[in-house]
């Protein structure tokens, strides 16, 4: 990477490229090719599975692995028993695997094997992804209050005490708020996501052209950027973790307004 | 003016929105911090709330840097 100005562009990393030449595969007339997002997350579903299989051997002594297995469930029970009740106990099996699987798409995404010539790719920094994690998050408060309150849902709406010439002006609010939900769940954890890999992208440019400048501006400019790039991938790490634990508790928060409407 | 040259100074202002964010994120966490050594015993079942918190301020920021990308990128 001597002279030549090396333009990296930090949009490419999100391109979805179809794989194994399956670019024409449709059904219907809609492409359904198997592209590096697929399999990623075939990659983080196969993870996840390996790390619970070998946590589940259910020993009365339980190992290392069992116990980080077992940290993890007890972490979101926990989270939906302080949130929810005990209702919130159904809603583990629902929760957890979208923590889960949030966290180790968000985990992979990170891993440093471009150095293998592997890209990761992070599939949660695509809104389409997050969008969907999102409406089944917002699916199931609908279903659940809807099916458990029936049309008295709507008075989460109005909350308790409000006076009744305030209700017409309340109530739009409350409604607006509810259907902003599911953008702001998927949104927060796309954005996040993209900006964080923006971020490193501008910065590893930064690196390679003032090198490319000479030795001079390297040292002056690609060194102090290279020293912020492994701090920024640090908090990388923990916005991964952030992220996936703010989808999950927003979830259950949601899942708490419709099991018992405020 | 040039409606480029617009597009990438809009972009720039939107920087201002990612700023204010930090300062509710840092008033969060430090408003968090400050309670906590103070009534240590309590922290630990305020962090879900913490976190609402958080994930609140946070989110008025990332909108911020998404208008920056919708300018650059999209308009």
């Amino acid at each position: 990477m001597a002279a030549e100005s090396a333009k990296v562009d930090p949009m490419k990393q999100f391109m979805i490229e179809p794989m194994f030449g399956t670019d024409a595969l449709a059904v219907g007339g809609y492409n359904i090719a198997f592209t590096n997002s697929a399999l990623w997350m075939v990659i983080a579903g196969v993870a996840l599975f390996v790390f619970m299989i070998g946590g589940m051997k259910r020993e009365l002594v339980p190992g290392r692995w069992q116990m980080a297995v077992e940290t993890f469930t007890g972490f979101i029970d926990d989270m939906l028993e302080a949130n929810v009740g005990k209702e919130g106990r159904k809603y583990v099996p629902y929760i957890f695997s979208l923590f889960m699987f949030i966290l180790f798409a968000n985990l992979l995404g990170l891993l440093p094997v471009g150095l293998f010539g592997v890209h990761p790719f992070t599939f949660t920094s695509h809104f389409t992804v997050t969008g969907v994690f999102a409406i089944l998050s917002f699916g199931i408060v609908l279903i659940v209050g809807f099916f458990k309150h029936g049309f008295k849902f709507f008075s989460l709406f109005v909350p308790h005490g409000t006076p009744l010439p305030m209700i017409p002006i309340i109530f739009p609010i409350e409604l607006i708020s509810f259907l902003v939900r599911p953008f702001s769940l998927a949104l927060r954890l796309f954005v996040a996501m993209m900006a964080g890999h923006v971020l490193l992208k501008v910065l590893s440019s930064f690196v390679i052209d003032s090198f490319g400048a000479g030795a001079g501006f390297g040292a002056l400019v690609g060194i102090p950027s290279f020293i912020l790039m492994i701090g920024i991938s640090a908090l990388e790490i923990l916005v991964a973790g952030i992220q996936a634990y703010v989808f999950a508790l927003l979830s259950s928060l949601y899942i708490n307004d419709a099991e018992h409407l405020h | 003016m040039d409606a480029e040259a617009a597009k990438l100074i809009g972009a720039g202002l939107a920087a201002i929105g990612a700023g204010m964010a930090a300062i509710g994120v840092g008033n969060v966490f430090g408003s968090f911090l400050e309670s906590a050594l103070r009534n240590p015993g309590a922290a630990d079942g305020q962090q879900g709330r913490l976190f609402i918190g958080f994930a609140a301020a946070e989110l008025l920021g990332l909108l911020a840097f998404v208008v920056a990308m919708i300018l650059i990128f999209v308009a």
